[in-house]
């Protein structure tokens, strides 16, 4: 195995320069005095675990004008990520094991970042047959969930969180209520009104989120709420953690950094579901991942191709890509503003989905696998739609300038960004 | 003025401004010969990607008047249809060397983002339920040739208020020139939690057109009434329908507004045609004159002298 070194790197913000011994895809250790084959320049940037995400769109297999294995995960890898859990909403929809391996084979071949499918929770994730939660996860599923579609049958979700608990598997879920989200394509209040858009009113995730719960307490089995968006909903989560309830839910980088007001620019780009709501669900959503409440962050990178995201608001498709942006997003919006530290917001990329995911946790000591990214925190400069890797080059950030980009991803070892 | 999507930005000036420009276009329109050069050589585009034939006939003749040459775009019969986006039709017709776009989109937005792919001035026909801000401009300006100045005006917008561009684009226009919009209709119809200034909401009709200087009554679409939101067309007629008695309760001297085309015995009952309070072909030929003085603001400035 060939051992290699990265030189320069800081352990904390403001540390003094270490360096990092990896042989192969583990880490040897810091400032070990070794012979190694090659060495990297750390530049002084800021030695982080790669990040985890428990929720990506990568649009592969089927819908290669979005997204492909290859764009997508490039995107993960510039992003800082070393792990992504990729959704089913796929053509066909991953609801097969055969599917599920094949998306591995075919990301372990690309060697950019770690993949672990998500699997449909039912067959074509249509809500009418629940898929085998139990040959999925031998095949290496991450979790089932039927995310891209709502969970309109409550007794099958029941059934099916019995049959993922038997399983070993986690259920995720995109909850809101599809009669009460009607054709809202934003949030639904006075900007809605102001603008004559149709609105999706929070209750639609609220109410969902309460039957959920509700199902959650009698099976006993793990739930995971996918992007939470209002403020009620993180009420309820908190209370139903209070009640010991095996529950665990994500937000998003735009939910936690753009609201509603942004549709008064009749873009597009800001069309998402569940969509942008108020600054008091904003400032929500934040309390409850500085509490706790919410474990983690998600991207739900939905790419879609510019044509797509140019047609007027009701045509165009729900979905924001944002993988490469995660970090520099919410390290100038949040870290750099006072809204939350440093170690908070890599603690919401890291260790935080990991537990969700039922993952081990990644450290930068000796034994652990060499996936890594190294933090540019000083670099600045705007967002560079050519520069993405993601082929959904339409965004709400483009121009955007931001902070702290990834200078470096290793993954297993090597480097696969920078 | 660059565009004319909506009224955002806009002061009480620069209404005044386009409103005496269409006085004079108004001078115009009442010559025997109606016709000025000045949009000579100006080219004017109506993209409609939703049917509209008042609407459309309106502007064409607008811009006829002043000697622009009209080209129509119609989605019907259009490459749309077979797939084509709507920035590749922006930017065809633009190519081709139209000088502004007039759209009607059945999308809110749709406006903005002809806009943004048009590099030429754009004006909204109608918009989703969003904006329709030439017919504000057309109402506003006929019920100032009645009153003067809308200050301390009382305009009641009734029917179905949630669904309608024209209600958005008043409530944004008449308070910015000191009116206070009462919007009125079924609870279903109408929106839930705006607010403004010199803005109101009431499902309470009677208690609406108690002092009201004028009543703008909205075109229902009868496939809403039968959409299962809980308001029945006879329930609508009964409750919400505009007839003489009621529009007696706002007085001798309350105007009657209507965007057109009218559904009789739906949102109005037949037994106002003809009623000297109606204004609904006054609005027309203030159309006419209004859309002349927006073709002519964006296209030369308001600066020049029309004719
Ligand atoms: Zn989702």
């Amino acid at each position: 195995m060939p051992r290699t070194a990265i030189t320069g790197l800081r352990r904390e913000a403001g540390g003094s320069p270490h360096t990092l011994y990896l042989e192969g895809p583990t880490i040897l250790g810091w400032d070990l005095d070794l012979e190694v084959s090659a060495t990297w320049d750390g530049r002084g940037g800021l030695a982080l675990p790669a990040f985890t995400d428990p929720h990506v769109h990568l649009r592969d297999p089927g819908q290669p004008h979005k997204e492909t294995l290859r764009s997508g995960l490039a995107a993960a890898a510039a992003g800082g990520y070393g792990t992504v859990v990729s959704m089913p909403n796929t053509l066909p929809a991953t609801d097969q094991p055969e599917a599920v391996l094949s998306l591995r084979v075919r990301a372990d071949a690309l060697g950019l970042c770690r993949l672990i499918p998500a699997a449909a929770l039912t067959l074509g994730q249509e809500g009418r047959v629940l898929s085998d939660a139990s040959l999925l996860a031998e095949a290496g599923a991450a979790l089932l969930t039927d995310d891209g579609r709502t969970n309109e049958d409550g007794g099958l979700l029941r059934y099916g969180l019995q049959a993922a608990k038997a399983a070993g598997l986690l259920v995720a879920v995109h909850a809101e209520d599809a009669s009460l989200r009607r054709g809202g394509v934003m949030h639904e209040g006075q900007v809605s009104e102001r603008l004559g858009l149709p609105g999706n009113p929070a209750a639609a995730e609220t109410a969902r989120i309460a039957r959920d719960l509700e199902i959650c307490a009698l099976t006993g089995a793990r739930l995971h709420l996918q992007h939470l968006s209002a403020a009620r909903s993180v009420e309820l989560v908190r209370a139903a953690k209070r009640a010991g309830l095996p529950v665990t839910c994500e937000v998003t980088p735009h939910h936690l950094t753009l609201t509603d007001t942004s549709l008064l620019q009749l873009d597009a780009v800001y069309k998402v579901a569940p969509p942008l709501r108020t600054e008091a669900d904003r400032q929500a959503l934040l309390a409850g991942l500085r509490d706790g409440t919410i474990d983690c962050l998600a991207s739900d990178h939905a790419p879609h191709s510019p044509a797509e995201k140019e047609q007027d608001l009701l045509a165009a498709p729900f979905g924001i890509a944002n993988l490469e942006l995660v970090f520099p997003l919410l390290y100038s919006e949040l870290v750099l503003k006072g809204a939350a530290s440093l170690e908070q917001l890599t603690g919401w990329l890291t260790s935080g989905p990991r537990k969700v995911l039922g993952l081990p946790e990644c450290t930068l000591e000796a034994g652990q696998p060499a996936d890594l990214v190294v933090m540019d925190l000083a670099s600045e400069r705007p967002v560079d739609p050519e520069r993405l890797r993601t082929q959904a080059k339409l965004g709400p950030w483009n121009g955007r300038q931001l902070r702290g980009w990834p200078a470096l991803t290793l993954y297993q070892g090597r480097v696969v960004h920078g | 003025m660059r565009d004319l999507l909506d009224f955002a930005g806009w002061s009480k000036p620069d209404a005044e401004d386009l409103f005496a420009t269409a006085d004079v276009m108004a001078e115009v329109l009442r010559r025997p010969v109606k016709r000025v050069p000045a949009l000579q050589g100006f080219t004017v585009c109506t993209a409609f990607f939703e049917n509209s034939t008042r609407t459309r006939t309106s502007f064409e003749l607008a811009a006829r008047r002043m000697s622009a040459d009209v080209v129509s775009f119609a989605a019907g019969t259009s490459s749309l249809a077979k797939g084509e986006s709507l920035r590749d039709t922006v930017e065809t017709l633009v190519a081709m060397g139209v000088d502004l776009i007039v759209v009607r989109h059945s999308a809110s937005g749709a406006a903005h983002l002809v806009r943004r792919f048009a590099g030429v001035p754009v004006i909204n026909g109608g918009d989703g339920a969003r904006a329709h801000p030439t017919q504000a401009l057309l109402d506003a300006y006929t019920l100032r040739a009645h009153w003067g100045e809308l200050s301390g005006k009382r305009v009641v917008i009734l029917g179905d208020v949630l669904h309608s561009r024209v209600a958005r684009s008043n409530l944004e226009l008449l308070p910015l020139l000191g009116a206070k919009v009462v919007l009125c209709g079924p609870a279903n119809l109408l929106p839930q939690s705006l607010s403004g200034p010199n803005l109101e909401v009431s499902p309470d009709l009677d208690s609406a057109l108690d002092g009201a200087d004028a009543v703008m009554a909205l075109r229902v679409q009868r496939e809403r009434l039968e959409g299962g939101l809980g308001v029945s067309l006879p329930e609508y007629a009964a409750r919400y329908q505009l007839n003489r008695s009621r529009l007696d309760r706002a007085g001798p001297r309350a105007l009657l507004l209507h965007p057109g085309p009218m559904n009789r015995d739906v949102e109005i009952s037949s037994d106002l045609a003809g009623d000297p309070r109606s204004c609904v072909l006054e609005q027309v030929h203030a159309g006419l004159a209004i859309r002349m003085a927006v073709l002519y603001h964006l296209l030369v400035g308001k600066k020049e002298r029309a004719a």
